[in-house]
């Protein structure tokens, strides 16, 4: 069973040493400090061609001390849990506070904001596994994969993970929260061969309970439908054309979103949606909501990193952006609060528009259907956006061939503004779950 | 001054009071009878960073990571454990733990212990945290922000960043073979924005190595890396729309060689090509670059941030040579995959941490230099784009395509330089963009020791490096169709 051993004296062990440093912090003259403290165990297993290929055994721990003498700040950290590294860390957190810079937006999130009611989110689920169990599984989802069609030529292997973790966040507010989680996933990645084309892809199922993890079977099926699906993708001629995000990269483009209206590039001025708050930023049927409180879910939490109240609120509604990301400093320096968002954005949900998948292909017509992207090409501050794209080519609704080595460019602003369709074909795989998301039109580059 | 090896061993066995006997327990524990390979990595690293930003030093961080990775190899098996804690029991929990991987008996220990020393040092044991007092630290980062002000009205925001770490690595294995390595390692990162009209634009520039921070200070830096921001995003500032299509594009030298990182450097490594994954898997002695183009990988250069004396699995790095006057030669290789292909390791079993597994990665990936002036390439060109910096990239390793964004560009028209472009993703196929190579610049350079790689989630500093190049025929993802 991958599960923290005494996981409650673990955690009472962490707020006495919370306390010890809390108090330690005081006693050398710092006017606030938080930490926090951390500890992990899992397990993972990888398979190939039928037969084991990696068992990795995870243990970690950390403790991260942030001291303020006044408006100056200190950071340190170290994954030496005794007594005296401990000490360490917090005099060298107190030698860094020496000598950066008075600002008066550093601090300590604002004291009425902290969570005071912690609903139950469920996150702690550990697996009766062991690595016997896991290794059996991932083979299983491998040879699911590699039987499913003679064209499966080879594999990168199956990979069955459980990690169960605790975190301690504390600060003196008198704040303390802890957070016990689990995080279990399956995935298996093949490669497909015909002639001379040569393509991978690969699958995957993460939940915070074991028992809802998508079968092996389907797993594995998955992945070798998709390796086989890309086989013999040729790349297009230079053109203009829809594309139609699936919902693994939509979930990007939401990503893009929330960088965009996150307090850091608000307050620096690099952004491409800046000062965007009650502005029209998508289409009037474009609602994104974020809910913290998803029993279960993968970016749940009733607090941020700073201990502040996390809430449910609309981000995006009828196409307006309501609400941006901050944390407390970036808060205090824009004149606004904190919105729990220290940790980034907790579960976003953007709302289908009514549309199926296949919808939105006829809907789409005529153009690209984008599955992956590779490279970095978002400029964050001016929205451009420029990548290597691998997908479908979509005529009249009906796929039509695979597609490689193109890229899709536009600016996200257009973007955002051409969201035509999006679909119920959502993703829960992510804290962003989003559907397909359909664009009216990008500029595609090829041979 | 004392060697590596004495600094290793007081680090993790003397002060942890772990002795060679010790040891020798651990082994007996991870060694069975069809065990390849087996090693302990322990390792210790301490971080220092100081941020500036509005022009004040707004952060400031200090991290000690220290711990030891425990691995066994059978075959094509490998069993991993790791521990922050390096003691007696926590190393045989790891041992025991990392030996699952077999299921055949206990067999032998290991009771000879030999030193294997670095024939040659690429770089200093000093403690580069302290090679500089904190306020000149701090002054250098302040210089940084004034001079970049300085250099033009239109610089809203400077954020720079100086970073330092030392690392202590002790590498013991299955043949009692013991090595010791220490690397500093420093960066400073540059990143401006500005703003004319209402429009706003950003660049960064930076630079480092595996020396002490007074390269910064004794150099001057500061005014290289400001001006050097400053200049590429006002350029960018004027940036028209790049061209959709493909078309004949001149690289610059340097930084642009992360092509040969995305394009051949990640396909040759031994894993991919050991399990026939790559696109280059099989195709040693092929034709795969233009004649004339050689390309290596490089890790024995002093002082340069992808260079190790020895890799993390106590290897001896060397110069590999990977594409010879055209023909791939050859591939990079950790001991696990080397041994699987009946080779040798080439010293690239890299690791991002002790809680980390090696695998092959690169270390310095350059091509060596040409023949023509870069003037000259520029010249023979009637239209195209010349690309002289990039944001980095990514590859499909199985399929072969690769992408690396560009962030400094201008039109080519009729052999003159014309107008900026904004930044655009090219995209190739690896193994034929450099047969596609018609001209080979005589201006190799390497970059100025930025590079970080990641692969499986482990990220390692690499450098990268080649001359101007010619490429006739690369897709360039603008948005300009006409």
């Amino acid at each position: 069973m991958i599960e923290l051993e005494n996981r409650f004296d673990t955690a009472t062990e962490f707020q006495a040493m919370a306390e010890r440093v809390l108090e330690a912090a005081k006693a050398k003259g710092a006017t606030a400090a938080e930490l926090d403290i951390d500890k992990g165990t899992g397990l993972s297993v990888e398979v190939r061609m039928g037969q084991v290929d990696k068992l990795q055994y995870h243990r970690d721990q950390g403790i991260n001390i942030t001291v303020y003498f006044g408006h100056r700040k200190g950071f340190a950290s170290t994954g030496d849990f005794s007594r005296q590294a401990v000490e360490d860390t917090l005099d060298a957190a107190c030698r860094i506070a020496r000598y950066t810079s008075e600002d008066e937006f550093n601090g300590l999130a604002d004291p009425e904001q902290m969570a005071t009611v912690f609903p139950k989110l469920d996150l702690y689920h550990p697996w009766e596994l062991d690595a016997e169990m896991a290794v059996e599984m991932a083979l299983q989802a491998e040879s699911v994969a590699r039987e499913h069609d003679q064209r499966i030529t080879n594999s990168e292997g199956a990979s069955v993970d459980s990690y169960a973790g605790l975190s301690l966040y504390a600060n003196s507010h008198e704040f303390m929260g802890i957070r016990h989680s689990t995080r279990h996933s399956l995935s298996c990645a093949v490669v497909a061969q015909d002639g001379d084309s040569m393509q991978r892809d690969y699958w995957y199922s993460v939940s915070r309970v074991p028992g809802y993890l998508d079968s092996a079977d389907t797993v594995g099926a998955e992945a070798a439908q998709r390796a086989l699906r890309r086989l013999h993708a040729r790349s297009l001629s230079t053109r203009e054309a829809p594309v139609l995000f699936s919902p693994q990269m939509a979930r990007g483009l939401m990503g893009s979103l929330v960088g965009a209206i996150s307090g850091g590039s608000q307050y620096r001025k690099a952004s491409f949606l800046l000062n965007s708050l009650g502005q029209q930023v998508f289409p009037e049927f474009v609602h994104l909501y974020e809910d913290p409180f998803i029993r279960q879910g993968l970016g749940s939490r009733s607090y941020d990193g700073e201990g502040v109240a996390t809430r449910q609120r609309d981000i995006v509604k009828d196409g307006v952006i309501q609400d941006y990301f901050l944390g407390s400093y970036s808060a205090r320096k824009l004149g606004m609060k904190s919105t729990g968002s220290a940790s980034g954005a907790s579960n976003l949900l953007l709302a289908d528009t009514g549309v199926s998948f296949v919808d939105l292909l006829q809907q789409m017509g005529t153009g690209l259907l984008v599955t992956e992207l590779i490279g970095h090409g978002i400029n964050s501050i001016t929205g451009d956006y420029s990548r290597g794209a691998v997908g479908y080519w979509v005529e009249d609704g009906m796929i039509v061939h695979p597609v490689e080595e193109v890229t899709i460019a536009g600016n996200l602003k257009d973007m955002f503004r051409g969201i035509v369709g999006i679909g119920d074909d959502v993703d829960e795989r992510g804290s962003i779950r989003t559907g397909s998301v359909l664009i009216d039109k990008m500029t595609i580059a090829g041979q | 001054m004392k060697q590596a090896i004495e600094l290793a061993r007081e680090t993790f066995l003397t002060s942890t009071g772990l002795s060679d006997q010790h040891l020798e327990q651990v082994f007996s524990h991870l060694l069975r009878q069809d065990t390849t390979l087996a090693d302990l990595y322990f390792q210790s690293a301490r971080y220092e960073s100081w941020g500036l930003e509005e022009g004040i030093i707004k952060s400031g961080s200090y991290s000690i990571e220290q711990g030891v990775g425990v691995r066994a190899v059978c075959g094509e098996q490998t069993g991993f454990a790791y521990s922050g804690e390096i003691s007696l029991p926590a190393l045989l929990e790891s041992a025991r733990a990392a030996s699952a991987i077999s299921r055949a008996g206990q067999s032998g220990s290991v009771n000879a212990w030999k030193v294997n020393a670095p024939s040659r040092a690429l770089y200093g044991m000093d403690d580069p945290l302290a090679s500089l007092s904190e306020s000149d630290k701090i002054a250098f980062l302040q210089q940084i922000d004034s001079i970049a002000r300085a250099t033009s009205p239109y610089v809203q925001q400077v954020m720079a960043n100086m970073v330092a770490v030392h690392e202590i690595i002790l590498i013991v294995d299955e043949s009692g073979r013991m090595t010791a390595d220490v690397r500093p390692l420093v960066r400073t990162n540059v990143s401006v924005i500005v703003e004319r009209n209402g429009q706003t634009e950003s660049a960064t520039a930076g630079g480092g190595g595996r020396f002490n921070l007074d390269f910064f200070t004794n150099g001057n830096k500061a005014q290289e890396y400001a001006e050097e921001a400053v200049r590429k995003a006002l350029i960018n500032l004027d940036a028209e729309a790049a061209p959709a299509g493909s078309m004949t594009v001149v690289l610059g030298n340097g930084w642009p060689g992360v092509l040969l990182h995305e394009a051949i450097g990640h396909g040759l490594e031994g894993d991919f090509n050991r399990k026939g994954t790559s696109a280059f898997a099989g195709r040693i002695g092929e034709q795969v670059a233009a004649k004339g183009i050689t390309v290596v990988d490089d890790g024995t250069l002093s002082q340069r941030r992808g260079s190790l004396s020895v890799d993390d699995e106590g290897t001896e790095t060397q110069c590999t040579t990977l594409i010879e006057d055209g023909i791939l030669k050859g591939y990079l290789f950790d001991r696990q995959n080397a041994a699987l292909m009946n080779t040798r390791s080439t010293g690239n079993g890299r690791r991002q941490s002790y809680a980390h597994l090696p695998m092959p990665r690169m270390t310095n990936t350059y091509m060596q230099a040409g023949n023509y002036a870069a003037e000259e390439i520029i010249a023979s060109v009637d239209k195209g784009i010349y690309a002289v910096n990039f944001s980095g990239g990514q590859v499909d390793i199985t399929s072969g395509k690769f992408v690396f964004s560009a962030s400094e560009a201008y039109v080519i028209e009729n052999g003159k330089l014309g107008k900026p472009l904004k930044n655009a993703t090219l995209i190739g196929n690896g193994p034929d963009v450099l047969t596609r190579v018609s001209m080979v610049g005589n201006d190799l350079q390497l970059d100025t020791g930025i590079g970080v790689c990641g692969k499986d989630g482990q990220s390692v500093p690499v450098g990268v490096g080649q001359p101007t190049l010619r490429v006739d025929g690369l897709t360039v993802g603008g948005t300009a169709t006409a």
